[in-house]
Order: C-alpha cells, then structure tokens, then sequence
C-alpha cells in the first residue's frame, strides 16, 4: 500500500483544517466558562419557571444575568459576576418569594485571579508536557528529527481541537473548562501514543533492512500498523462515544473533547507525524539514523 | 514439563487474585435464594470486613468506595489565607495550627469525612476545605469563614462596663491585657465534675497561660471579658489565680449554650485571617444523576469493545475481554483499597483506560496475524508477537504516563494544577495504565498460554 503517495492530500488537507480552526478562533474565538473567566455559576431547578420575573429579581440586586440555560426538567443555569455570599443570600430570598419551591443544584463563584491562574498553568503544562515527551522520543529514537515530528504532530492535534472548540462553542453553546485542560493534556499523550507505534515499527524495519529507502519504510510501517491503529482507536472512540450519547450533561464536551483528540490524534500520525519525518530525512544531509 | 508447571501456577494465581477482587467487589450484603422444586436454599453473603491482628499491629481498613463532592454532593470552599502578619521561620507552625483548627471546628458540627487542605500557589498561600453532603452552603460559610477577632480584657470599672452604650465609654471601663485568640489553643464544651453543670473550658498555649497567669492575679474577684468582634460574649468573674493555663467558665449554662460558646471560642482563634474567593456546592441529586449516568455508559462502552473484539479476533479476543474483566475487577479493588476517591472525570479516566488497556492486546493480535501468516506455528508465533509488540506497548504507554503525572502534579509544584478535578482524573488513568500492561499483557499472556492449543486462526 502506497500510502505515502497521499502526502500532498495530507498536506491539503491539515492545511485546511488547521486554517478553519485558525479563522474559528479568530472570528467565533471561545466560549470561556468562569473557570478562565471568573464569575459565578448558579443551577437551579425551578418549577414555574418565567424568565422575565428571574431577570427581575436579579436586576433587582443590581446584577445582571450574563446567560440563562436551560438545562431541561425544569433545571436552569444562570451565569452572572462573581458576588459574596451576602449577595447570594439577598438573592435566594427573593427567588424564594417568587419561587416557593426552587432548588439549588449547584453553586459555583470563582474571582477573577483563579480565573487567570488557571490559563498559565495550563499553557505551563502543555509547553511542560511538550517538552518531556520531545526529550523521550527523540532519545528512544536517537533521532530528534522522530522528536520534532511528534511533537509538531501533537500542536497540529491541539490546535485542531481548540478550533474545534471555537466551532462547537459558537454553534451549540460549548465551553472550555478546565476540564477541557485536561482533555487538551490527555490528547497531547494519545496524539504521541499513537505516532510511537508507528515510529516504533520503522525502526524495527530499518534494523532489518538497513539500505530500504525512507519512502518505502514509512510505507511498509504505516500498512503494517494501520490495522492496529484503526482497531485501537475504535475501541477508545466506542467508549468515548458512549459517554457524549449517554453520560449525561456534566461530561458530554468532556468526552467531545477527548473524542476529536483521539480521532484527531490517529489520523495525524500517519498524515502529519510521518510526511514529517520524511521531510526532515530528504532535507537533512546526514542520513543517520539508529 | 517445567515449563507448563510454570505457567499453570501462574494460572492459578491469577484465578486467585481475581476471586479475592470478585469478594472485595460484592455488594455488602448478598442475599441469595435458590428454589429448585423441593430443594430450597436461602443464605447471606456479607462482604468480609478488613479488621485482622498482624502481630500485634490491627489493620482494619474501610473499603467502601469513596466519592468525591461532584458525585455525592455537597460543599467547597476556597480561602485565601493572609500571612502578612506572621514572619516566614513561624509560617508553618502557624498554617499547621490553622489547619488543626479548621477540622476541628468542623467536627464539632459533625460532618464526616472532609478534607482540609492548604495550597501553595506561588507566594500565596489557599485553604481549601471539602465538606460532603452539606449542602447549605452558607451554614458551610460561617461554619468555617467567620474571620472573628477573640480578645480578653480586665473589667477595671464595673458600673460603667455594665452600663457603656458607646466603645469610648467600653475603652474606659476595661484595660487591654494582652490576650487574644492566637493564645487560645481550644476550648470545648465540658461537665463539671462536681456539681454536673455544663461549663465551657479553655485551654492556652504557652504564652497565652503565662499571660492569664498574671491576668486572674491582677483581676482576682474582677471580671474578665471575653469579646468576639467587639461584641461581649461574656464576662466571668475570676475565682482563683490560674497558672496552668487551663480555666473553665460556669455559671447559667445549658448543653446547647455551652456548645455554642465553646464554637464560639473557638471561631476567634484562627491564627491567620482568611477571606472566601470561591464556594462550589452541588447537589446531592445532581451528583447521584451523572454517577448513574457515566456508570451506564461506561457499562454500554464495555460492552461493544468485549463484542468489538470478539468480532475481529474471535476466540483470542474472548480471551482478551476475559483479561479486560479481570482488569477492571483489580482496578475497583485498588480504589477501594489505596483509597482514590472517584470524581466525574475519574470515571472518565477509567473509562478511558479501558480503551488504552485493550491497546496491548490489538497490537499483540495484529502481531500474531502477522508471525502466523509467516508461517509460524501457533505457539511460536504466540511467544514472539509478545516479544515484539512489548517494545511498541512500553513506548507508547510511557507517552501517556509523562502527561499522566504533568496532570497529578506529585509534587505540588505551585505553576501547575492542583485542582481536585484534575488529579481525579490523572491519578485513574495512570492507575488504568498500569494495570492495563498487567493484564494486557502478563494476564492474557498466560491465559492464551493454557487455553488456546494448535489450531489455526
């Protein structure tokens, strides 16, 4: 199988993808939960539920409701500045009044230090994170041209599911997290677990076969492990797509999230991480490796 | 053949192990009925409980699940603790001390099972406390924030201290001796021995009884007033000069009243001012809702990967979801056992792990296809596509233990997350892949070892 034939398509097509997540970010940018932003977020099951007389009673205390979902059976979340808790006493008061039989699911209020605290250690973890895994395969491999690709092939899976954020968040109302950190995180390891399979079977085929040229012996390793990689990511993907269809509202961007890095991450191993690799022998004088 | 011998004892281990995670795994009380026609059987299992004598050391050891507050609900709170006024080589005793007093206010409220911790983020210093299933928020709130000012004072003029209506007035009548909440160590609600009146008694520390010592000789017979934010708690006359730093205040008080003061007490004695910045709560229903939820879909998950695996690898695959059980049998054990509490994105942490342990066993079977399609027979090919896929599984499993403890963060280092929810889901898929090379590989090793005999796949 030829597969390496199909590089130009590669190239098109991460091209377009990681412009349609540029432009995504840039003209729909994110829908930042309070955890960036600060802020406070207040659920609420409310029967009898008005919009109007909920706004009311927030204008009221002087505060004005940023957004209002609705979450379904009569639940609410409101999102508003973050306030003290005298403000949220005066507030249930009130809500009581109008409300006789409201109940509080869940209360969250973050300042706006946290808010920033939380988008440098996240940056701090990734370039951390980046950097260790770079260390790994490029000493694994002895080859850091192996190191560079995986690690470029994992920016291309992140920047892939932040545009993709970008993209959910203007169309159905996604937000990021800090649970969508710890997706981000997780695919930067689920984008380099798959390359290394990869990576692992050229060198097992150089060792074979020291003269094969690098074209040939990202093919012959790319159709030896596709089926691995396809069978594997489908297992993850069937477990992933269970928790988005039916784990429930708390995890459902949670699960998107890991799901478009898995996906993500398996095609850019053999579209991204390998073309690369190729790139970097044809372009490197020396052609040493092991 | 030694060989066989071998892995048979491995085999057996391995039922072994995973009849003791079957029992640690069973629902407290088993009730079983057996109606066969005549024959009629009824017994009830209970789960065994860890509570043995080693020596003279007794383990004894809770092994129920725990859940963190996102799936039991309940309340969090985060504070920000001020340490402008403690000079550092004393910071630590100080934040040990806050901490002490922060459990214990909290128990005496009688919640179970909170945690307190303190934070280190950069320079700046977070109290960050768990409180499962209270779900008042604002009772959690002054449970724990009231940021009161505990000071005593000599009564000097009586009169006027009865009658003062302004602080100038209150200034005059009483002298400042010196102490205050930080030389409190506790107080607490007790009975009097001899006439069983309920009395509240207060403990200082070193300096706190040096200071009382010379307090209650200056005011014998006086008064000495106790005032939390301004506002008198009380005003108790001294009996007797007290050097050991240990006094008692009786009078007109019922069980409850004692109580209530000896909170009170307590409540001024934080040794560092802290300030709210974020309170969470979540309710115990909503908790209980996506706990049902993810465990449903987890189960649908297994379910197509056991069916996903049959399909394309037929009786190997069988084997392979044998192994996938066993996993996920030691996997709860071990939560039950270290203990790791189980957050949302733990769930998924695990659910995730299943995916990645499954990972060894494909790169395994598509090895085997391979090293049979040469021509191997079927034991050689077996022994040599776990050789071969060994390598591959090691690499890429290290991949995902790097950002695995990036995320746990071990040693708490101040520039990275040290947010529950995070190293929830870090400590479950770490776990899960350790457990997962285990079983995907030495497990099912062995199990295809005795189960599948020549015959051609």
């Amino acid at each position: 199988m030829n597969v390496m034939k199909l590089r130009p398509f590669f190239l098109v097509f991460s091209t377009i993808l990681l412009l349609v997540s540029l432009f995504s970010i840039i003209f729909w940018k994110f829908n930042l939960s309070i955890d960036f932003t600060g802020g406070t977020t207040w659920n609420l099951n409310i029967p009898k539920y008005s919009e109007e007389k909920v706004k009311q009673i927030f204008s009221k205390n002087n505060l004005e409701i940023k957004e209002i979902n609705s979450l379904g059976d009569q639940n609410y979340s409101l999102k508003f500045a973050d306030i003290n808790i005298t403000k949220k006493n005066d507030l249930t008061l009130s809500l009581k009044e109008n409300f006789p039989d409201f109940k509080e699911l869940k209360y969250e209020s973050i300042g706006p230090v946290l808010g920033r605290e939380l988008l440098q250690k996240t940056i701090t973890a990734v370039i951390l994170s980046s950097l260790f895994l770079f260390l790994f395969i490029g000493r694994r491999f002895r080859d850091f041209s192996f190191g560079a690709s995986a690690i470029l092939a994992m920016f291309h899976d992140t920047f892939i599911l932040i545009g993709s954020f970008a993209i959910f968040g203007h169309f159905f109302g996604a937000e990021l997290d800090s649970l969508f950190v710890t997706a981000l995180l997780t695919t930067l390891s689920a984008s380099v677990h798959d390359t290394v399979v990869t990576f692992d079977r050229i060198r097992e085929l150089k060792r074979q076969n020291y003269k094969i040229d690098w074209v040939q012996l990202a093919n012959q390793a790319v159709t030896e492990t596709l089926n691995r990689s396809i069978n594997n990511s489908m297992t993850i993907i069937i477990m992933l797509t269970s928790l988005v269809l039916l784990g429930g509202s708390t995890t459902k961007w949670f699960a998107t999230a890991l799901l478009v890095g898995v996906i993500c991450g398996t095609y850019s191993s053999t579209g991204v991480a390998i073309p690369l690799v190729l790139f970097f022998k044809k372009h490197s004088k020396k052609n040493k490796f092991i | 053949m030694t060989n066989r011998k071998k892995t048979f004892r491995i085999f057996w281990t391995i039922v072994g192990m995973t009849l003791i995670c079957l029992v640690l795994n069973m629902p407290k009380k088993l009730p079983v009925n057996i109606h066969l026609g005549k024959f009629n059987w009824q017994h009830d299992f209970y789960r065994p409980e860890i509570n043995f004598k080693l020596g003279s050391k007794e383990v004894k050891k809770n092994i129920d699940l725990k859940y963190g507050l996102d799936l039991a609900g309940g309340s969090s709170l985060l504070f920000d603790i001020d340490t402008s006024s403690v000079s550092s080589e004393n910071l630590p005793t100080a934040l040990e001390s806050l901490k002490l007093k922060i459990e214990r206010r909290i128990n005496l409220f009688g919640v179970s099972e909170t945690t307190v911790k303190i934070n280190k983020q950069q320079d700046k210093y977070r109290l960050q406390v768990d409180l499962p299933g209270v779900e008042d928020i604002n009772n959690a709130i002054e449970l724990i924030g009231t940021t009161a000012q505990l000071n005593f004072y000599g009564v000097i003029d009586d009169n006027l201290f009865e009658t003062a209506t302004s602080s100038a007035d209150f200034q005059k009548s009483v002298k400042d001796i010196g102490l205050n909440g930080s030389h409190l160590r506790l107080s607490s609600a007790t009975i009097n021995p001899n006439d069983s009146q309920p009395e509240v008694s207060l403990e200082f520390n070193e300096e706190g009884a040096k200071i009382f010592a010379q307090a209650t000789k200056e005011f014998l017979s006086k008064r000495i007033a106790i005032l939390l934010d301004g506002q008198i708690l009380t005003a108790p006359v001294v009996n007797s000069v007290i050097t050991e730093g240990k006094a008692s205040i009786s009078g007109s008080f019922d069980s409850q009243s004692a109580k209530n003061l000896s909170v009170q007490l307590n409540a001024g004695a934080l040794p560092l001012p802290i300030t709210l910045i974020q309170p969470s709560q979540i309710g115990a229903t909503l908790g209980k809702d996506s706990l049902n939820k993810g465990i449903f879909a987890g189960v649908v998950g297994l379910i197509l990967v056991c069916l996903f695996m049959i399909a394309n690898y037929g009786r190997f695959g069988l084997i392979a979801d044998i192994g996938l059980i066993i996993y996920g049998l030691i996997t709860l054990s071990l939560y039950r056992l270290i203990p790791v509490t189980l957050t949302f994105p733990g769930i998924v942490g695990f659910i995730l792990s299943i995916g990645m342990a499954v990972d060894s066993n494909i790169l395994i079977f598509e090895r085997l296809k391979e090293e049979t399609r040469k021509g191997k027979d079927l034991k050689m090919a077996l022994e040599s596509a776990f050789g071969r896929a060994w390598d591959s599984i090691k690499d890429a499993n290290t991949c995902t233990i790097i950002t695995g403890f990036i995320l746990f963060n071990p040693l708490n280092w101040s520039f990275l997350s040290t947010s529950g929810m995070i190293r929830g889901f870090a400590v479950t898929l770490i776990l899960g892949i350790f457990i997962g090379i285990f079983t995907g590989v030495f497990v099912t090793r062995n199990l295809l070892r005795v189960f599948i005999r020549e015959k051609k796949i």
